[in-house]
């Protein structure tokens, strides 16, 4: 596992963490929306977090690790501030989503799946986000934007770069 | 002014994902700004998806002088003057209309061939109000069952209506209720499989978002049948909104009594917590969602014990699909001989289809089973987008297959799709024209299968890869002759040496467009060439000399500058330049953009 820059036991602050474990302490089934909520308030699964569910909940930290990497939703690096996400779902794929995660690399300056140096922006790509009669598609954090073009791509970005 | 009325008028925005991804919360912003400035005596409220994707933002008016009409393309601007015209003055903009009574437009026959059961609540109530829901006879499915059912009368109702699963595999509901029934324990679950992985598909969500009540009512009965006490909503990571709107309805049928301990004072207790996926596709396969739910590795494990035996915590559990669940209330209401007389012999009742695509009028729709997919997407979907060529549609998804023109005929049931090659799958229809590469189609369907394996079975861990290493090669134009017959082996071994449905499918769309478009397979192999003039590799960009202005749109336009030319002078795209993006041939205005395929073979061979 790489820890991050930002993993460092002085400034890891597992505060909010214990709260979590102490919610779902002795209930079973429970690993997943662990991880779930601990990433919501990291950004990530930091490492040392993981240990720490491993440690709580007495499960093996292979097994956490295990679950952790089974999953897209979960990332072990930070992400950017703003999250990019192109659809390329059936719908999108034949709609012309290729073309829409190319625009945004060129606007970024990163490939697909990468985050940017300044760690503003994170490219991803998705299968299918549930809307696809207004393909192609793509999400900025929890914003939705359908029907794109070369054009309104570059839009959504300039608003987003200001 | 307000509008005299005997019944208050209502303006309604659809506001499920698709909605407000098209900007439906910004008109519901601005009705109500203007409505308040306006003094107009009208409720303003929000539903689900009203299945006109096409034209959202959408908006529903109801006056006591005009019943209803249906409004598309809303925008802010539109606002003020809608209001004015339709609500002030009575007169309808028949040009924004999608329909409505006592009008004629283009699309009036949209609604015309649907049957709505499961979207019977769709675009009529305000989803996150139990209210709307009751007031539409909901939960009287359950207070008729708690009232005058046993058990097993649920059971021979579900079976006598002749309801297979919606979530792909069509088995008979009832049957798999009954082997719940039949399996002695004091711990049972019901599970609601939300997961919806099919990547071009919105029914379920669409359900949840505009429904959910109707979804929690069918978990009861089934809760009930089988004597569960607890149920559980596995819905997929990527539906905040669903989740959201489904928070409200548990907790809204919870103050009401509907969920809980002994409800509406029966014995019968039970209750229904949401368990959210975490972003992988076979977690919808039944014993991997389990799996899931207990907060493992989403891997499925071999079959027989059926979860109707062994399922969640090994206690007997029953797991049907959204749209299964939403049925169940109607059946119990109208009876099980109504919903069978819909539809064939061996499909009874409706499907949902999520059309998209390349398709004029994509949305949600439900017909009742038996229609051919040619009503579906022509009388329905208006047909294909820009008049353009219909060339396939795809159903079921990563299971499922391409079915060709030649049989457009064929009617949506189980066993008629089946025969195609394809399958009635979750309800995703994508349909593609002359300009989707059929090659293409299947390598991003592997491409998906290949990345989604769960890695257990050999076969579907690097028999999808090596398929894929195969189309992806016939698509640069490097395929070998004996490429085919490879692909068509190792698909048989795959289906055979996997475990789940995800690996028995994983070949089918690669198999289904081998079947129906196999000469696109040989031109890419043997001329280099991309009928459809889609893949990259084999596709060439040319300025058509007579039709170029000299704009200069397009240069601009290019990601690489690999267009030259002064302005009003005929440009020149340069091939060593040129990534192929399209990016030109989308802005051209003048046509001046041709895409060839197979030039630079031809021209080798006569230079
Ligand atoms: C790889 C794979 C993915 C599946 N995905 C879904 C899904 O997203 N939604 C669903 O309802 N069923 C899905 N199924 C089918 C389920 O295993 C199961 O058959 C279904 O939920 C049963 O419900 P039904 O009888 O109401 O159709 C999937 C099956 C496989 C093999
Ligand atoms: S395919 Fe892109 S939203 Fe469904």
């Amino acid at each position: 596992m790489e820890a991050s820059p930002v993993e460092n036991l002085d400034t890891f602050d597992k505060r909010p963490l214990l709260k979590i474990l102490k919610k779902y302490a002795k209930k079973k089934g429970i690993l997943i929306p662990l991880l779930q909520e601990t990433q919501k308030i990291y950004g990530y699964l930091p490492r040392l977090a993981l240990v720490q569910i491993s440690e709580a909940t007495n499960t093996d930290i292979s097994q956490v690790y295990g679950v952790a990497t089974f999953y897209a939703q979960f990332r072990l690096a930070p992400v950017g501030k703003h999250l990019i996400r192109v659809c390329h779902g059936t719908a999108c794929h034949v709609s012309g989503a290729t073309r829409i995660t190319e625009v945004c690399e060129e606007e970024f300056d990163i490939k697909d799946g990468e985050t940017s140096k300044d760690l503003k922006f994170t490219l991803e790509s998705v299968a299918c986000l549930g809307c696809c009669s207004l393909a192609p598609v793509m999400t900025v954090d929890d914003n939705t934007y359908g029907r794109l073009t070369d054009r309104e791509v570059r839009k959504v970005v300039e608003k987003l770069k200001k | 002014m307000a509008v005299s009325n005997n019944g208050k008028s209502k303006i309604i925005v659809g506001m499920a994902s698709c909605g407000i991804a098209a900007g439906a919360q910004e008109v519901f912003d601005s009705l109500a700004k203007h409505i308040a400035e306006m003094k107009l005596d009208v409720e303003l409220t929000k539903t689900g998806c009203i299945g006109a994707c096409y034209r959202e933002p959408l908006i529903e008016i109801k006056t006591a002088q005009i019943p209803s009409v249906i409004y598309g393309d809303m925008t802010v601007k539109r606002v003020k003057q809608l209001l004015e015209q339709h609500l002030v003055n009575g007169q309808i903009i028949s040009e924004w209309a999608v329909v409505g009574e006592g009008i004629q437009t283009s699309e009036q026959d949209l609604f015309e061939n649907q049957r709505r059961i499961v979207l019977r609540n769709a675009g009529e109530i305000n989803p996150e109000n139990i209210h709307d829901y009751v007031e539409r006879d909901g939960y009287k499915a359950i207070q008729k069952v708690l009232k005058d059912f046993k058990a097993e009368d649920v059971i021979a109702e579900i079976k006598n209506s002749g309801i297979r699963g919606r979530g792909g595999a069509g088995f008979s509901t009832g049957l798999k209720w009954q082997f719940a029934r039949q399996s002695e324990s004091n711990e049972k679950y019901i599970i609601c499989n939300g997961d919806e992985g099919d990547p071009g598909a919105f029914m379920d969500r669409s359900i949840m978002e505009g429904d959910p009540h109707s979804v929690l009512e069918g978990m009861l009965i089934a809760g009930y049948a089988i004597g569960a006490q607890q149920g559980i909503i596995y819905v997929r990571a990527e539906y905040p909104l669903a989740v959201h709107r489904l928070e409200i309805a548990i907790q809204q049928a919870r103050e009401r009594g509907f969920l809980g301990k002994k409800i509406l004072g029966s014995k019968f207790s039970f209750n229904i917590i949401l368990k959210l996926g975490a972003g992988a596709f076979v977690c919808g396969e039944e014993t991997a969602l389990i799996a899931s739910v207990e907060g493992k590795r989403g891997m499925p494990r071999l079959r027989p014990p059926f979860p109707a035996v062994r399922g969640l915590w090994d206690k007997p559990t029953n797991i049907n699909n959204v749209e299964t669940y939403a049925n169940i209330p109607w059946i119990i209401l109208k009876g099980a001989k109504e919903f069978a007389s819909l539809g064939t012999e061996k499909s009874k009742g409706t499907k949902v289809f999520a059309l998209a695509g390349k398709i004029k009028r994509g949305g949600m729709v439900e017909v009742p089973m038996g229609m051919s997919l040619r009503d579906v997407i022509y009388k329905i979907g208006g047909g294909i987008k820009d008049d353009k060529e219909f060339k396939a549609v795809q159903l079921g998804g990563p299971s499922g297959g391409c079915v060709p023109e030649s049989l457009l005929d064929t009617p949506v049931d189980y066993d008629s799709l089946t025969k195609t090659g394809a399958i009635m799958g979750s309800g995703g229809m994508v349909v593609m024209d002359d300009r989707t590469c059929m090659v293409d189609v299947s390598k991003f369907f592997l491409k998906f299968t290949q990345e989604e394996s769960c890695g257990k079975c050999t076969f579907c861990r690097i028999g999808t890869k090596r398929m894929l290493e195969i189309l992806e090669r016939i698509t640069e134009g490097k395929g070998q002759p004996e490429d085919i017959e490879k692909l068509e082996s190792l698909a048989e071994y795959i289906k055979q040496g996997s475990l789940c449905g995800l690996g028995q499918t994983a070949p089918n769309p690669v198999l289904t467009t081998i079947q129906y478009f196999r000469e696109e397979y040989e031109a890419h192999i043997h001329q280099k060439k991309c009928p459809a003039k889609s893949c990259r590799e084999l596709i060439e960009y040319r300025v058509i000399p007579d039709n170029c202005t000299g704009c200069m749109l397009c240069a601009r336009v290019c990601p690489v500058d690999a267009i030259s030319g002064a302005k009003k002078e005929i440009h020149y795209i340069d091939p060593e330049i040129c990534t192929h993006c399209g990016a030109c041939y989308d802005a051209c205005k003048f046509d001046a953009i041709d895409i060839l395929t197979g030039v630079l073979e031809d021209e080798a061979k006569t230079a």
